[in-house]
């Protein structure tokens, strides 16, 4: 078993009292809280913090913890025999419980190694939610894939004590599907506890940057790079779509930040409506030309009147 | 439709369900789920009949709101006010996401 510093995590002395370490867990909840931070990593952070918090606040979960004694965070331990005994782990042990988990069970199953005489819980305790993250692609959720999810979900043993096991899930996406849409599998998060339901398991969809398109809403956005002469003479081109590549006329006289609209090739919506794809002009120019082309570039510039700054006069 | 709790359901904006629900699966009570009500931070669907229903989607904002209220003791109006908060955020990120997907890649 890992050892964690709750200590350190909430930034307390070992000796800070309950109001200390409230004081800390409420102004580090409002830096790291994943419904309140922008910054990805605050989840993981604020779970070490809220971590922390759970066992701390709880004096007889402080005073099992503080029994441990201080080792580096990380660091290998071996919790005391009495907690094994206490705990029915035989053989099995603790090695693959976390310590999060052993703390959390002490509250169902009643105490640790500071002795006996606590009270058990035995109100329902509903289960615990989980939540996973699903990374997609425009294309998965184009076509509706069925995709493969794997996480390390705790499941609980006969003491009530939670063991990390790989579990797999397939999912099929539906059409309509956007970014951060969710998926409930309902009951199929942590057991309840003394007639509890059981909690569920939630399927996060985090849609995965596209080097082509842009999305917003059901519409996407491309842009359609032209050569100068494209877009003055007009031209027909080819642009790729979630559905395959389709032939565009650009007219003469296209202008840069024109939007070419391609109807129905965006994403589906779940009233059965496709949204557009938007071709968004951008006139390219040649970083370098040949003499020729440099040639034909003079020839252009004296016959034409075209004056783009006419509007500065 | 209604959905019922057994079903593996996409919270998404089409398929609906009733309030109580919206209580099953965030833990939070009536009470405090007409609260997020009164304040419009969840708006029933207008189905055309007296009963009053909700886009599944909501279930994301009654978890947030069961976690807000958890993580930071928070009482019914200090969780209507911060889910307000973070429901205009999310609108204004969701405006700032589409222009810039209207205005392209930087160069």
């Amino acid at each position: 078993m890992k050892f964690k510093d709750y200590y350190e995590a909430l930034g307390v002395d070992r000796t800070a009292t309950l109001a200390d370490i409230k004081k800390a867990y409420r102004k580090l909840a409002h830096k790291y809280h994943p419904d309140v931070s922008a910054d990805p990593e605050s989840e993981a952070k604020f779970k070490d913090v809220a971590e922390a918090y759970a066992t701390l606040k709880n004096p007889e979960k402080r005073e099992a913890y503080d029994n441990l004694g201080k080792h580096p965070a990380g660091e290998s331990f071996t919790p005391p025999p009495d907690w094994q005994q206490h705990f029915h782990t035989g053989e099995a042990g603790l090695d693959d419980v976390d310590l999060a988990d052993l703390f959390s069970a002490f509250g169902r199953s009643g105490g640790g190694s500071s002795g006996g005489g606590h009270r058990r819980q035995s109100f329902p305790m509903p289960g615990q939610d989980y939540e996973i993250a699903a990374p997609v692609t425009l294309e998965q959720i184009h076509r509706g894939d069925e995709i493969e999810l794997s996480a390390e979900l705790p499941e609980y043993d006969a003491n009530g004590l939670a063991h990390r096991v790989p579990r797999t899930f397939r999912i099929t996406i539906p059409k309509s599907a956007a970014n951060g849409q969710r998926l409930r599998l309902a009951g199929k998060g942590g057991p309840g506890f003394n007639g509890g339901r059981p909690g569920d398991l939630y399927v996060s969809l985090v849609l995965q940057p596209h080097p082509l398109y842009r999305p917003d809403g059901r519409d996407l956005y491309l842009d359609l790079p032209l050569a100068p002469w494209e877009a003055v003479l007009g031209a027909s081109v080819h642009v790729p779509t979630l559905a395959g590549t389709v032939e565009l006329n650009v007219k003469p006289g296209t202008t840069a930040g024109q939007k070419l609209r391609l109807a129905k090739r965006g994403l589906a919506s779940a009233d059965g409506n496709v949204g557009a794809l938007y071709a968004v002009v951008r006139i390219e120019v040649p970083k370098t030309v040949s003499a020729h082309e440099h040639e034909l570039l003079e020839q252009l510039a004296a016959a034409s009147n075209f004056n783009p700054r006419k509007h500065f006069a | 439709m209604s959905t019922p709790l057994s079903e593996s359901v996409w919270l998404n904006d089409v398929d609906v369900c009733q309030v109580e629900y919206l209580a099953e699966v965030s833990g939070l009570s009536i009470e405090e789920i007409e609260d997020l009500i009164d304040t419009d931070v969840i708006k029933p669907v207008d189905t055309g009949t007296p009963m009053r229903m909700f886009q599944l989607r909501y279930v994301v904002t009654v978890k947030t709101a069961r976690r807000l209220r958890d993580d930071f003791e928070l009482d019914q109006r200090g969780l209507a006010l911060a889910l307000s908060l973070l429901q205009r955020i999310d609108e204004l990120q969701a405006e700032i996401h589409a222009t810039k997907a209207r205005l392209g890649h930087p160069r």
